[in-house]
């Protein structure tokens, strides 16, 4: 999944959709998610990069990378497929 | 060669009411004061409590001006007074309901010397919220279905027609959201003893507000626009919050508008956002809305644009603007003697 490309984000974890006006906070992981997504890095790479820093399992991961896709695709931050 | 605009400008304002529903005219103050900061701003008033009056920071001086119901020759007696103490190059009128008598007596004031940016009566007739409907029908712009009443037994044809909830606007200003017939049938009555007759109902539309701020040059060009996304919205339906926002389906709908109606001078449209992404005008407003100092901070000054328009000075057309400049309004209390308010009710006037 793709981020806009003109979705704003910073370190410390703000989100700005410039053309909405709509901004949103996140916590550190997800703000280093959204960095890695903005770098154009694919999902697998991004899942296996949580895999190898954060103490999850896969199962848990898929669940929650889910949930999280599904968090962006409703703050209208994807790209349309 | 020197740009007239070099020379101390003397500028009318109207709209000195910065109170919870507020008139632009402080605003527009402070967009001019940027552009020109020699500028002598006469504030034009029409009652003693505007504050703006007691502002002398941005206001250098003040006079009482007839109300609008008192008719233009009154507006023009009184302004003719003014102009031989002033010598008043621009007057920038704010408010909806003095926009016909400014219209009306421009060329009167034109020979005084003092120059003004209107759209023509014609103008300001196809986009007030009675014809509304109408106007966007003729060039397609998507526009709640609207009903104009005049008594309140139209209530019901009307309610039957567009279905609860259904928005009841007053001639020019102030809307409210009924869900009954006692709530429409009451804010009819409040709405049409405030601002007479027609009260214009209005369908329900939910949606995100997003307001246009624009610029016409009067030959169908658009010089600026501003789109505002409201972030924080007062129990009046005031943006107290706003943000600037990038979406080239807003720029479209304003250069639109401009080129369908050959606009000249400020105008604003209020948009609603569905869902589904379409745009609806809700309301066009024929003047420069109250956050007008939000496109001067980000990077498009359209009281300054449309002086230099006043005075003749070719305006290009401003593209670039900061997105993500937010306003947040605040309420203030100023301290005055009463010796101000004492003379301004006694001689009409205020200041040195």
């Amino acid at each position: 999944m793709k981020l806009k490309t003109n979705i704003a984000t910073s370190d410390n974890g703000f989100i700005f959709n410039p053309a909405t006006g709509d901004s949103y906070t996140s916590n550190p992981i997800a703000a280093a998610i959204l960095t890695m997504m903005k770098a154009g890095k694919t999902d697998a790479d991004i899942k296996l990069q949580l895999l190898d820093i954060y103490e999850v399992e896969s199962k848990a991961l898929e669940r929650d990378w889910e949930d999280w896709i599904l968090q962006l695709k409703d703050a209208n931050l994807l790209e349309a497929r | 060669m020197a740009s007239v605009t070099d020379t101390p400008l003397v500028i009318g304002v109207t709209g000195l009411n910065a109170i919870e529903n507020p008139g632009p005219g402080l605003s527009v103050i402070r967009s001019l004061r940027e552009g020109f900061p020699n500028v002598r701003i006469i504030g034009l008033a029409y009652e003693s409590l505007e504050p703006g009056i007691y502002l002398h920071n941005l206001v250098d001086k003040t006079y009482l001006i007839p109300y609008p119901s008192a008719g233009s020759d009154a507006l023009l007696q009184r302004l003719q007074h003014i102009q031989a103490i002033e010598g008043m190059d621009i007057i920038i009128p704010n408010f909806d309901a003095e926009l016909q008598n400014f219209i009306k007596i421009s060329p009167e004031l034109q020979k005084a010397g003092i120059r003004t940016v209107l759209p023509t009566h014609k103008q300001l007739e196809a986009c007030s919220k009675p014809n509304l409907a109408a106007f966007g029908k003729q060039y397609g712009f998507s526009v709640p279905k609207t009903v104009s009443i005049s008594t309140v037994d139209e209530l019901q044809v009307a309610a039957d027609e567009l279905n609860y909830p259904l928005v009841v606007k007053g001639k020019f200003y102030e809307a409210e959201v009924t869900y009954t017939a006692y709530q429409a049938q009451n804010a009819f009555y409040r709405l049409s003893a405030k601002w007479g007759t027609p009260i214009i109902v209005q369908q329900f539309v939910k949606g995100t507000e997003i307001n246009v701020a624009g610029l016409g040059d009067g030959k169908g060009n658009t010089l600026s626009i501003i789109p505002m996304r409201k972030l924080y919205i007062t129990d009046k339906g005031k943006a107290w919050a706003g943000i600037t926002i990038a979406d080239d389906k807003l720029l479209d709908i304003a250069q639109q508008f401009t080129a369908a109606t050959k606009w000249h001078g400020g105008f604003e449209l209020e948009l609603m956002q569905d869902k589904a992404g379409e745009l609806f005008i809700m309301e066009i407003n024929p003047r420069f809305p109250a956050w007008i100092y939000l496109t001067a901070a980000a990077g498009q000054n359209q009281p300054v644009a449309l002086a230099k328009m006043a005075l003749g000075e070719q305006v290009e057309p401003l593209t670039d603007y900061q997105v993500g400049k937010m306003f947040i309004r605040y309420a203030l209390d100023h301290i005055a003697d009463v010796s101000e308010f004492q003379h301004f009710s006694a001689f009409g006037e205020l200041g040195p």
